[in-house]
């Protein structure tokens, strides 16, 4: 089957088996996609608590959680999966997430060029008009040719 | 210092008795992202709890007080491979209200880092 004859790449697919390795230590799950989005949710677990005194969740799996979510979305908007590595991820958090409540994220991908792809993305904990965090971050195609001027 | 149960949950230690700064983070599958390789998440959670670490230590001897995380940029720079991961943060500026925190990650060879993150700290005076 060439690429051409191949389905698009669909996340809800790619991910119904569930999430292996890191995302599957963080129980990670599908919950909904568009073209060039794709949101995952993160159940709240007490061995993710970064801070013992109030029970909220450590930044570290909100940014793994991020960070899948805008992969899978480059993937979906460019149609088809391709290897890449995360170049850079900045997240803002906005305000804590709420001890018990299951985490959203959703990760947009805005712009795709040759060898990089630009994304963006938010989490809530269940009103996306409140979100707790605030993503903006890039990843590289590793199959691209080096650019030539 | 007593590291949280998302640190337990990687598997971090301290690395070092004489240096409670340097942290250790030994491979394991459930750390993956891309077959063979360590998941940027867990990387980018080390470095965030190197940062805590090494913020908690400067403000024990600078007062105390709470600290809440504003933000984190991490950088990848090498793909991080199925061997124990190492990570040191260090605090760049201390003050009364904000902290400017950066911390490492590398695996061999200390001047080969595979990632790095800066961060900024709300700090909460007693």
């Amino acid at each position: 089957m060439t690429p051409e004859t191949l389905p698009p790449f669909d996340p809800q697919r790619f991910i119904r088996h569930g999430v292996g390795g890191h995302g599957g230590l963080l129980k990670l799950s599908y919950h909904a996609h568009g073209p060039d989005w794709v949101e995952l949710q993160l159940p709240y677990q007490a061995a993710l608590v970064g801070d013992p005194g109030s029970g909220v969740l450590a930044s570290g799996p909100i940014l793994t959680m991020m960070d899948m979510a805008t992969s899978l979305a480059v993937w979906t908007r460019f149609g088809q999966f391709r290897p890449h590595a995360t170049l850079d991820l900045r997240i803002d958090y906005l305000r804590p997430a709420t001890p018990g409540k299951t985490v959203f994220g959703r990760g947009e991908c805005y712009r795709i060029t040759r060898s990089i792809s630009f994304v963006r993305g938010q989490a809530h904990d269940g009103d996306p008009a409140d979100p707790l965090a605030h993503v903006a971050g890039t990843f590289m195609f590793t199959d691209a040719p080096a650019e030539r001027a | 210092m007593m590291l949280p149960p998302y640190a337990e949950l990687l598997g971090i230690t301290l690395a070092d008795a004489a240096d409670p700064t340097l942290l250790l983070m030994p491979s394991a599958d459930t750390l993956l992202g891309r077959p063979g390789y360590l998941h940027g998440g867990a990387i980018g959670g080390l470095l965030e709890m190197a940062a805590i670490v090494a913020l908690r230590c400067a403000l024990a001897e600078d007062g105390g007080g709470q600290i809440k995380p504003i933000n984190v940029t991490v950088d990848y720079m090498r793909g991080g491979r199925e061997k124990p991961t190492f990570a040191q943060g260090s605090v760049t500026r201390l003050g009364g209200r904000v902290a400017n925190v950066e911390a490492t990650a590398w695996q061999d060879d200390a001047d080969k880092p595979i990632a790095a993150a800066r961060m900024n700290y709300l700090i909460v005076r007693p």
